[in-house]
């Protein structure tokens, strides 16, 4: 049995240590695309770079070449991403389809016709021509679907051991028409948020090829070019106000960014979140929360209301949004706040992940 | 999902939460010891449908939350010995000791893994037999067969190059420890459930009758933990102390009796610092002299580490239910998952961890508009 007076002796509570953690380095976390990273963008690159066009934070820069940016006239927007996946083959896709899809997407979601792309290979010593022949392959098949052309490019080698077999830099040039303006400080009290299928299979993946997690049927990456699906949702409805497409740091940075950027509350109803059972599953043997799983080919879109039903509607003909779903709404209150109601019926807040999920012990 | 869905049910955790408030007719104290069962309340916002003269107060029940600073700079300083790998659980690696954390170490070069089991340290052991392969082994009962079992195989495959640094914790002489306690205000347990899945409650029926408290075996699904709570709310009105069992469908009396004998087998009962707590006799496993082979810490020498703790944060007195995280004027502020004070911020299971991942550092701001939180979400 304890000894209770020896236990309580007020001397050994509250005995942690002083935080030691301004991180000078570089953590892996810094490339969760949650707190950390938000952290390293605002300390490091925002102050570095200081320009309007950066700081309004979207997926994608949205520009002019005659000057000013007027709505009203047809822009360029442009972006870029980098692309590390280990295993660089898994189910459902690949780093090369990664690389496409996802500058592809940055572009998309910001209402823009994709055009042009580069690609920036950085292969390390030693790595087999016939692995980035099949890479070379599967993007070529990624640019035709998504009605891209990849005119420029980029190889550098470096030492065996100082690279991780390929990593690929791609950048994009899409047009976005004139009257067009998704942005994401766009959102409005009432607006419907939704979203355009299940949630967490690209991270699950990836993590249940990694760790050996089998499951009964085949879960693959959900990566694919949201284009096509972009474009019928503009035609659906005009009134759509932004789109973001959820990657790394899942669907709780893209709704923190949301309401962050737009200043408003969002409230989602987690009874309505699509998520599938194997994936379900997988985050609660590692005890993760899909909510912080990355997407690779899912958007989620805020949508004036009168609209919402019908864009809903076009979306469900589509093949990749025929899980889309109304996950919740824009509200007035808790300005820059996610609030979740609960299955059973109690509230919490959603916020951005800080660094990386880590699994829980137990 | 199957055997989730039916545990998450709206409708069944109304019924229970309408049932709690009928039988209520005071207020009552109710800690709920596993760090699971915290996670659980807070992400599901169980203390917001409860009647307000029920509170929860949260345990001493997350094992990287108490897992002692000595221990934890021992394994940093295993960790940084060049040629180990070092393995561990995720949620271990943002623990700070006293001068890093696992995280910083592995920025440095140090071979940090994190693994799923303790079996697939095992393996890396026989993959690598140039390299010393070290697994932290915390936890309390639940994580304890695993990671004899570890040991066990490592010896049976004749493993010169695999140890544990073990610093395992036993849950019944920290909920004795509590209720010795002159300032504890704890009135019933909800029990751990998964603890009692390995262990059974034998061991915690003599609690009942020396403290005469109800303690209910509770499961850790939002339904599981109403109905654990409506358990223990029956007994407080009705004035009885009793051994409830609410996790039926896992927990019997004698537990799983393989493990425990594997346990035995591997494991003896040592005294035990708990992180914020204190010094706990009897309260923790160590390794038996026959499995001597395989302790990190007779091979490396870690015994006499300096550690440094400060007076900080008030881990302590959460972990022990006498505050919240919101208590502590540096929660949400000073002290964030990104720059934890404290343990309890660190794990997905700390208390204060779990308080911050569903947003409670911002209460204030959101209490500060018309309308709680379940109005407001009439979606």
């Amino acid at each position: 049995m304890a000894n209770s007076s020896q236990v309580l002796d007020p001397a050994l509570f509250g005995s942690c240590p002083l935080p030691k953690y301004d991180y000078d380095r570089i953590l892996l976390g810094h490339g969760s695309g949650g707190g950390l990273t938000a952290d390293l963008i605002q300390r490091i690159f925002l102050p570095g770079f200081e320009n309007d066009t950066l700081e309004a934070m979207e997926d994608q820069a949205t520009l002019s070449l005659a000057g000013r940016i007027s709505s009203t006239k047809p822009r360029i927007a442009f972006t870029t991403d980098s692309y590390v996946v280990k295993p660089l083959f898994f189910p459902g896709g690949d780093i090369g389809k990664l690389a496409i899809h996802g500058t592809v997407n940055d572009l998309a979601v910001g209402g823009a016709e994709p055009l042009f792309l580069s690609a920036a290979f950085i292969l390390e010593e030693g790595l087999p021509l016939e692995i980035l022949q099949r890479i070379v392959a599967s993007m070529r098949e990624a640019c035709e679907t998504a009605g891209v052309a990849l005119v420029t490019g980029d190889t550098k080698v470096v030492d065996r051991g100082k690279g991780d077999e390929v990593f690929i830099t791609t950048s994009g040039i899409g047009v976005v028409p004139e009257n067009r303006a998704l942005s994401i400080s766009n959102a409005r009290p009432g607006d419907c948020l939704i979203l355009s299928g299940t949630i967490g299979d690209h991270g699950i993946t990836i993590m249940s090829v990694r760790e050996g997690i089998e499951f009964e049927t085949v879960l693959e990456s959900d990566t694919a070019p949201l284009t096509d699906l972009v474009r019928v949702m503009l035609k659906a409805s005009p009134q759509i106000r932004c789109m973001r497409d959820p990657t790394r740091g899942g669907v709780s940075s893209a709704l923190n960014e949301l309401a962050q950027a737009s200043n408003i509350g969002i409230e989602i109803d987690e009874s309505t979140l699509p998520v599938r059972n194997e994936v379900k599953a997988a985050c609660e043997m590692l005890g993760l929360d899909p909510l912080y799983v990355a997407n690779e080919g899912k958007l989620i879109a805020a949508v004036a209301p009168e609209y919402a039903e019908n864009v809903l509607a076009a979306m469900r003909e589509h093949p990749l949004g025929e899980n889309a779903a109304i996950i919740g709404r824009v509200v007035e209150d808790h300005k820059g706040m996610v609030l979740l109601k609960s299955l059973v019926g109690g509230a919490r807040v959603v916020t951005m992940i800080a660094g990386e999920q880590l699994p829980r012990i137990c | 999902m199957k055997y989730l869905d039916e545990y998450r049910d709206a409708t069944a955790a109304r019924k229970l939460a309408d049932a709690i408030a009928r039988n209520v007719t005071r207020p009552w104290t109710i800690m709920e010891v596993c760090g699971g069962q915290t996670h659980t309340i807070v992400k599901y916002g169980i203390d917001e449908i409860l009647p307000p003269t029920v509170e929860l107060v949260h345990g001493p029940g997350c094992p990287v939350c108490v897992t002692s600073l000595e221990t934890i700079d021992r394994a940093h300083a295993i960790a940084s010995r060049p040629g180990v790998i070092f393995c561990s659980f995720g949620d271990m690696l943002r623990v700070p000791g006293s001068h890093s954390d696992l995280l910083s170490l592995k920025s440095q070069g140090s071979d940090v893994r994190t693994v799923y089991s303790p079996l697939d340290a095992v393996n890396l052991a026989a993959a690598n037999p140039t390299r010393q392969v070290v697994f932290f082994a915390i936890g309390f009962e639940t994580t304890a067969p695993p990671n004899a079992m570890a040991v066990w195989l490592a010896k049976k495959r004749n493993l010169k190059n695999f140890s544990m640094l073990v610093s395992h914790v036993l849950v019944p002489p920290a909920i004795t420890a509590i209720l010795s306690a002159p300032q504890n205000r704890v009135q019933g347990f909800l029990g751990p459930g998964h603890v009692c899945t390995v262990v059974g409650y034998e061991e915690y029926e003599p609690l009942v009758q020396q403290f005469r408290v109800p303690i209910v075996i509770t499961g850790f699904e939002p339904v599981d933990m109403l109905e654990g709570v409506l358990m223990t709310v029956r007994q407080l009105e009705q004035g009885r102390a009793d051994l409830e069992n609410q996790y039926g469908r896992a927990v019997k009396r004698q537990g799983n009796v393989q493990s425990r004998a594997l346990m035995e087998d591997v494991f003896e009962v040592c005294d035990r610092t708990w992180r914020g707590v204190g010094k706990i006799s009897q309260s923790g496993y160590r390794l038996r002299d026959a499995y001597g082979d395989f302790d990190a810490e007779r091979i490396f020498q870690v015994q006499d580490i300096a550690t440094a703790e400060s007076t900080e944060c008030i881990s302590g007195q959460v972990l022990r239910g006498l505050k919240k995280p919101h208590d502590c004027p540096a929660f949400g502020s000073k002290c964030t998952p990104q720059t934890p004070l404290g343990a309890t911020m660190v794990s997905a299971e700390g208390a204060c961890a779990a308080y911050y991942a569903y947003g409670r550092h911002l209460e204030a701001t959101r209490s500060g508009h018309q309308g709680v939180p379940l109005a407001i979400l009439n979606l």
